[in-house]
């Protein structure tokens, strides 16, 4: 992981944040820095992807340093409702049909009309990157992050597996394992439940000037990686000159994850298989709108009291001045 | 105690207190609902709390909720200044809850501007900014159960 945050530095950060939250910033890590300042975007060009898995072998092999390695027997959760989630047994680790913690991306298939011809098409389904993403912003340990360079990362060493960036991602895709991380140190029956995992876009790879393996491994060039703006101009270019539909760009306030379609994204979707790990198609509103909408009225809001204050001030001395005036 | 040639500042006196003590319940409900314990914890299968266990809502709840506070702060402050100034003083257990509330305010005010799209902060500062966000809430909740055992309020009045 960039910047390697053990659990000691989890504990000695915890102990500076309540100490002196204005401490001196932290350099980012390397990989959340790009030349010119824009984060990175992915095109996939689900035309060309002839379903051949390459990318999902290249992803399992790059990252398996990165796969949870759970301590059983798994704590005794309270309450018992509390589910384990166990992807680590040898046939749970094989799994490549749908998302889990040790299948970052996972392939799609879809036998839709094209043309009046029936075509079945594929394509690999991953974390999208958000703009803004929700999964970042509403984690409450700050385990999952987004970087500059516009990849969302989950570190692995402070996430406590409550699932809520799942929760709140529009495509449920952070996948949890039980018996591994941060929680095993504080309150393992009591709070928490693993760590969440997902596609970090190889940003390890990305920082050394490596491309992420899916795309370097791909034999058929289905995916490009690129800054945003050069990645929705070319989006932009193919649905112009060739007549394909666009997923990404405006989804959840926009992804760096960019599809091309030759049939819309709605066809697509009701074509493939939906459910836990296998993502949906469908369009989806800015989910963190409402925040940055708060936000502007969070600046007016003092603005607002100072107004109202200095009324009531002036009124109340408005009338002893008056009450004074009757009185002499 | 308010004189004739004071401006009067009663209704402060009476509404104040229940205004801050709701605002910073609904705060605290929704800050603490930001961690997934209210439906682990059955909390929301209480009718009539089920939202508790939705984070897009507790979230939005949060945000009006600090903009509510953000009014009011400075609204105690000026009324404090002008109208109640010469009755009251501040009590030292007042000064505590201040610099309690400013922390949890501006430590807010980061988790705010993180939440901004472009908005990018380095991970060990993020992780101060939320673990202190609610460790000052903890204090604040400690030190007020702790003034309010000993009745500690926030005003005195001025002897004369």
């Amino acid at each position: 992981m960039p910047n390697e945050i053990s659990r000691r530095s989890f504990i000695k950060g915890s102990l500076a944040a309540a100490g002196a939250t204005c401490a001196a910033q932290v350099p980012l890590p390397a990989s959340a820095k790009t030349k010119n300042g824009q984060e990175l975007a992915t095109l996939i060009d689900i035309r060309k992807c002839i379903g051949c898995e390459a990318c999902v072998e290249a992803c399992r092999d790059v990252n398996d340093f990165k796969y949870p390695q759970p301590e059983k027997p798994f704590p005794k959760m309270v309450p018992k409702r509390v589910k384990v989630a166990d992807w680590s047994d040898e046939e749970g680790r094989e799994v490549r049909d749908r998302l889990t913690p040790y299948n970052w991306l996972s392939i799609q298939w879809a036998t839709v009309q094209v043309n009046g011809e029936e075509m079945e098409l594929s394509f690999p389904r991953r974390c999208m990157h958000c703009q803004n993403p929700p999964c970042a912003d509403l984690c409450p340990w700050g385990a999952a992050r987004k970087l500059e360079n516009g990849i969302t990362v989950i570190h692995a060493d402070i996430c406590m597996g409550g699932k809520k960036c799942q929760v709140v991602c529009p495509w449920d895709i952070p996948q949890r394992q039980t018996g591994v991380g941060l929680y095993l140190d504080i309150l393992p029956s009591l709070a928490g439940n693993g760590v969440m995992y997902k596609c970090d876009r190889c940003y390890n790879r990305i920082a050394e000037g490596e491309m992420p393996a899916c795309i370097e491994e791909c034999p058929e060039d289905v995916q490009i990686i690129g800054p945003r703006d050069e990645i929705v101009a070319e989006a932009h270019r193919l649905e112009k000159e060739e007549g394909v539909t666009i997923y990404g760009e405006t989804e959840n306030g926009g992804t760096n994850t960019l599809y091309v379609s030759p049939v819309p994204f709605e066809t697509l979707n009701q074509a493939i298989s939906k459910g836990p790990g296998q993502p949906h198609f469908d369009q989806v509103a800015d989910q963190m709108a409402h925040a940055d909408n708060l936000a502007k009225a969070m600046l007016i809001a003092p603005f607002a009291g100072l107004a109202a204050a200095v009324g009531r001030v002036y009124q109340a001395s408005k009338k002893i001045g008056d009450k004074a005036g009757e009185t002499s | 105690m308010i004189t004739a040639t004071t401006p009067s500042s009663d209704a402060e006196q009476k509404y104040f207190k229940p205004l801050y003590l709701s605002l910073l319940f609904i705060m605290g409900l929704t800050g603490f609902g930001q961690m997934p314990i209210f439906k682990r914890y059955y909390i929301a299968d209480i009718p009539g709390l089920g939202w508790l266990a939705d984070f897009y809502v507790t979230h939005y709840i949060h945000y009006v909720g600090a903009i509510i506070l953000f009014g009011f702060f400075v609204y105690a402050t000026v009324v404090y200044f002008g109208l109640m100034r010469k009755q009251f003083r501040l009590s030292w257990a007042a000064y505590v809850r201040i610099v309690l509330l400013t922390l949890i305010a501006v430590t807010g005010i980061f988790r705010v501007l993180k939440n901004l799209p472009d908005v990018v902060f380095s991970p060990l500062f993020t992780m101060a900014i939320d673990i202190s966000h609610l460790a000052f809430m903890m204090f604040l909740m400690i030190f007020g159960i702790i003034f309010m055992i000993s009745k500690k309020g926030w005003l005195t009045l001025v002897k004369k």
